[in-house]
């Protein structure tokens, strides 16, 4: 297929290219809609409250209704505000964050686009992330965005460094930057004992811990911090603009989600190599350890409180940075000089 | 060139598409809702007081620095990748170059922690 774009006809293989992008794209908006109505019905259960229950059976129907009350607000631009950038910064979030998802493959081989350079690629984009939050934060012009863009870019760009070098100790046991590869590399006789997440585990808590502050997430959710900076960078957003701000963060969660999927979890393997669990196609198990991982991002939301930002950012350097740094030179060295590296 | 043409054509597509969602969403209230603004409305919002002076002021070093040291050691980060790939094939000799190179990073990182740039009080 990929061949005869450019040989033959390319209008047949493009609508085929759009309407997968389309298909991709909209389930995940509808598994993102369920998630975050899962988060508030969590974050509620565990404060004895009983969440969103009114808009459909059990509140399911909840982020639709939101979908469309925001869709009929207001939308305000600031007077003092630099109007392009102003707008340009929630489609330019939401834009990034759903582009990550076209290198994901949800089974095998089952990607929009099957790169040779997955990884490089979600973590360049994921990278690009911080634009949208200090271009929203510097075009408001107004005092609390402004400081709340400083901070998120700071805590982001310190919890990457992390999450850099705890993906290079996942490729150097893969080999691989192909996303499809490095699943298929976690591929053992041990089963799940034998995903990454095991022999790797201080990187596998580094990553979780890491993608928490990454998405800007509570305990680390200090852009935020409600309490004192109101809503951070998004103090003058209202309307789809700032709902395409939170469809960004959550799409984002959803992408770490999966990526700690990927990388320590065996992506869409089943548990065992054995009958019952091999007849469930890869997507399936994909999505349940996405949901699994979700699940456990909902609970910290819910259980540990507020990080203060000196505390933030001197875990970010003190203590995940030298960690990770020490794990690569030791991961590196067991597989330089044990028969563990000859597997490969 | 074709080829590389054929496996980036998907993600041109895919991420020309979510941005066609993304600016759909943003245009729809401007479309459908009501629109009534007014200055109290559009002004900068500061806990009910008008704005004092302007909202780009200087701001804290130490947020430069965090960039700085960003920089570097993401740059680092990028030079292990391709390392780590071919971990298997450089050798002994790259096993050690690397370590040689990540030596070094570490004096400077030392000397920046003692230094207090990693401090926020």
């Amino acid at each position: 297929m990929t061949q005869s774009i450019w040989t033959e006809g390319w209008f047949f293989p493009l609508l085929l290219l759009i309407a997968k992008s389309l298909l991709v794209l909209v389930v995940l908006l509808t598994y993102v809609a369920f998630a975050l109505l899962a988060d508030r019905k969590i974050w509620a259960a565990v404060q004895l409250r009983r969440g969103p229950n009114v808009v459909g059976p059990f509140g399911l129907l909840q982020s639709f209704a939101d979908l469309l009350k925001f869709v009929l607000k207001e939308p305000v631009i600031p007077s003092g505000a630099s109007k392009a950038v102003f707008l340009l910064a929630p489609i330019l979030t939401a834009t990034l964050s759903l582009a990550a998802w076209a290198v994901v493959p949800v089974a095998d081989g089952w990607a929009v686009a099957d790169l040779n350079v997955g990884i490089l690629y979600v973590f360049a984009i994921s990278s690009l992330g911080v634009y949208g939050v200090i271009m929203g934060g510097w075009a408001s012009n107004s005092k609390y965005p402004f400081l709340g863009a400083l901070r998120s870019a700071a805590q982001m760009v310190s919890y990457e460094v992390s999450i850099g070098f705890v993906i290079i100790t996942v490729l150097l046991c893969a080999g691989s930057l192909n996303l499809n590869d490095i699943i298929k590399a976690q591929d053992t006789k041990y089963g799940l004992f034998g995903w990454y997440w095991l022999p790797l585990f201080p990187m596998f808590v580094i990553f979780f811990i890491s993608a928490l502050a990454e998405t800007n997430r509570p305990p680390f959710d200090l852009p935020e911090a409600e309490s004192e900076l109101v809503a951070g960078f998004m103090v003058e957003y209202g309307s789809t603009p700032y709902m395409l701000f939170m469809l960004g963060e959550y799409v984002a969660i959803v992408m770490m989600c999966a990526l700690t999927t990927i990388l320590f979890l065996g992506g869409w393997l089943p548990p065992f190599q054995i009958a019952p669990f091999t007849l469930v196609p890869g997507i399936v198990w994909f999505v349940l350890k996405v949901s699994l991982v979700f699940f456990m991002f909902a609970m910290v939301k819910a259980f540990v409180p507020r990080y203060r930002y000196d505390q933030l950012m001197r875990l970010g350097w003190k203590v995940f940075l030298p960690i990770s740094l020490v794990m690569v030179v030791a991961v590196a060295a067991v597989l330089q000089f044990t028969s563990l590296g000859g597997v490969h | 060139m074709q080829n590389l043409l054929a496996d980036y054509l998907p993600l041109v597509v895919f991420i020309g598409v979510a941005a066609f969602i993304a600016i759909a969403l943003m245009v729809a209230p401007f479309l459908v809702a009501y629109k009534q603004p007014d200055p109290e409305k559009l002004s900068a919002y500061e806990c009910g007081f008008n704005a004092f002076d302007d909202a780009r002021m200087k701001f804290d070093v130490r947020f430069y620095l965090v960039s700085i040291l960003f920089i570097i050691f993401d740059l680092e980060v990028a030079f292990l990748f391709p390392w780590a790939i071919s971990f298997h094939e450089v050798g002994l000799f790259g096993f050690w170059s690397m370590m040689l190179f990540l030596g070094v990073l570490t004096i400077g990182f030392v000397y920046e922690w003692n230094k207090g740039a990693l401090e926020w009080d």
